[in-house]
């Protein structure tokens, strides 16, 4: 649980290239030849299986075509493209102050990371700076979505393997923390509560009771997994020196986040490129060891635990002011004013049906979700709708390693390993 | 990650011209800051080239990799004056965890030979991302070990985040599904 900063060094960097790139764990064939070979063949000891794309531990709609020697997978290939929507796309048809209703959307799990990239390149284009009050909200709202998507994962994970009433425990969980969200947003899920500008609205009368009532039943909670989960012989059985990585073998597949932390390569943006008020909160990076499952399981655990942490240091610096910057180019008039003035009231409408320019340019703003670096980048044209939107997903580059860490494993292992590296679908297809 | 603290939004000045440091250059590649990023406009021939020096200086993670098409908007101002404005731009996004720098290679496209050396004997985790340029852009990656559809269905037409591809006018393709088993 400390902060060691080993970094990979270039020998063992070559090498695990050399072995990714003439890796034959991937199996690259096309979906008819896939649908051909598919099943039992009489004169071949491999036989191509598909897995999903309905199936309980595929989280959504992932497809994994497996290549199996009686029960071990030799060679597999995810097929992804079931969810595909076109919200690249979509957002090139919406102006910047509709654009978090859509991005919002993609990582279901985690949707104030996608609000929170897409604001924050919209507000590099613009250059502005959003108040301070505004970037602790942001903090926080955050940081609580991180507590509701580690805690989902926690669910589902042990749901996969078959500890059916974590399922219960983690929803049960996160729900306390959903409640928190709505309460604030309105909403759920899908907030668009960050925006381009400040947040939405200020926080709630009570807003401080509703997280502290969170903060101080939570660790009770995180110790009864330990209970159910960590320390639990069958459990660790189950996760430990299944489905291993190197952080060399990480970095050569742009793996970010938990997963590249259980290889013990200590890269978190909150610590290495700080962005909001990072710099002003102290915790953990925290790594892991042997880039197995059970690392991947810890590392959310324990993550769990440093964001009730910088959740408390955040209710103690919560600074008073604006919420949202007051430059009447961005930001709406408030509510009050519209019914009074003539000149808010057009403003207003100014605002919500042409939007706001954004001067031309291009730049990349990139937040740490809880599945790794989720990165945006919008090009403008000096109009009121980005002329290209494009979100990094950090699930997206993840799912490649699939294949590697699924190699020679048992076809029971591949739920547990598609289960450790939380793809959300959403954030996969966008 | 912090801006440039400018309090004032103003249209008419774009943020990128805050310091476009001429005839900087690195490893041969043309250096343009804007803001806090770094940006780097190299030649597609001299991409696997620029990409192996980068990746000797630290330069180990390949973070993105994306396309972007410029057919409605071609006179971008945040290019500079060296490079020839193409119509589909290959962006590459690095990240160097040592020193905690990144760099954006911006690579400039011709639409009449929509080709770029594949990355993947470097990042062997650009397979996904080219595959989804290809996918999207059409921009084909030579090399590449699969370079085939990877969000929409194998036997779709046309390239949807190309701007010529227009939205809701395209009928819906639906595959044909196999009647045996």
């Amino acid at each position: 649980m400390t902060v060691t900063d080993s970094k990979a060094d270039t020998a063992k960097l070559d090498a695990a290239l050399e072995h990714l790139t003439a890796d034959h764990s991937v199996l690259r064939l096309s979906e008819t030849e896939a649908e051909r070979r598919s099943g039992y063949q009489a004169d071949s000891e491999r036989m191509i299986m598909n897995m999903g794309p309905q199936h309980p531990s595929t989280h959504g709609v992932l497809r994994l075509v497996l290549e199996l020697e009686g029960e071990i997978v030799t060679r597999s290939k995810p097929v992804i493209g079931y969810l595909h929507t076109g919200m690249e796309k979509t957002g090139e048809e919406l102006t910047y102050a509709q654009g978090c209703t859509n991005v919002t959307r993609m990582d279901y799990a985690s949707p104030l990371f996608n609000e929170l990239a897409f604001s924050l390149a919209t507000e590099k284009l613009l250059g502005i700076e959003v108040p301070e009050r505004a970037q602790w909200i942001r903090m926080l709202m955050c940081e609580m979505n991180r507590l509701g998507s580690h805690l989902l994962f926690m669910a589902t994970n042990g749901m996969d393997l078959g500890a059916v009433s974590m399922m219960l425990y983690g929803w049960r969980e996160r729900e306390e923390v959903l409640r928190f969200l709505e309460m604030v947003t309105g909403l759920r899920m899908n907030h668009n509560y960050i925006r381009p500008g400040g947040v939405a609205a200020d926080l709630p009368d009570g807003w401080r009771d509703s997280v502290i009532k969170i903060l101080e039943t939570l660790p009770h909670r995180l110790a009864e997994f330990d209970t159910l989960l960590t320390g639990q012989p069958i459990w660790r059985e189950r996760l430990q020196g299944v489905g291993v990585i190197t952080a060399e073998e990480c970095l050569a597949l742009g793996t970010t986040g938990p997963i590249l932390r259980s290889t013990g390569f200590a890269w978190d943006l909150r610590r290495d490129q700080p962005y909001l008020r990072y710099d002003d909160v102290e915790f953990d990076v925290v790594v892991g060891t042997y880039g197995d499952c059970f690392d991947r399981y810890a590392i959310r655990l324990a993550e769990i635990h440093e964001s009730i942490r910088i959740v408390w240091q955040i209710l103690e610096k919560m600074p008073t002011g604006d919420y949202r910057i007051q430059d009447k180019k961005v930001t709406p008039p408030p509510r009050a004013r519209i019914d009074e003035s003539m000149e808010a009231l057009i403003h207003h409408f100014k605002i919500f049906t042409e939007g706001f320019k954004v001067p031309e340019g291009e730049a990349y703003a990139a937040v740490e979700s809880p599945r790794g670096e989720l990165g945006c980048y919008i090009v403008s044209d000096g109009s009121a709708k980005p002329y290209r939107m494009h979100i990094r997903g950090p699930s997206f580059v993840n799912l490649q390693t699939l294949p590697h860490l699924m190699r020679d494993s048992l076809i029971a292992d591949t739920v547990a390993i598609v289960s450790s590296v939380d793809p959300i679908m959403g954030e996969v297809d966008r | 990650m912090a801006e440039a603290p400018e309090s004032a939004v103003d249209a008419d000045t774009p943020a990128d011209e805050v310091a476009p440091v001429p005839a900087e250059r690195l490893h041969g590649a043309l250096v343009v800051r804007v803001g806090d990023e770094v940006v780097l406009h190299a030649e597609r021939s001299d991409l696997v080239q620029l990409v192996t020096k980068l990746r000797a200086d630290g330069f180990w993670q390949c973070i993105d990799l994306f396309g972007v098409d410029y057919l409605t908007h071609p006179g971008r101002s945040h290019l500079p004056a060296e490079v020839t404005p193409e119509r589909f731009e290959v962006v590459v996004s690095l990240l160097n965890h040592n020193e905690s720098r990144r760099v954006r290679i911006r690579v400039q496209v011709p639409e009449d030979d929509p080709t770029v050396p594949t990355l993947f004997k470097l990042h062997p985790g650009t397979e996904a991302m080219e595959r989804e340029a290809y996918d999207l852009f059409g921009i084909v990656f030579t090399d590449h070990p699969d370079m085939t559809r990877i969000l929409l269905p194998d036997e779709w037409s046309g390239h949807p985040l190309r701007k010529d591809y227009s939205v809701g006018r395209i009928p819906v393709q639906f595959k044909q599904g196999s009647t045996e088993r």
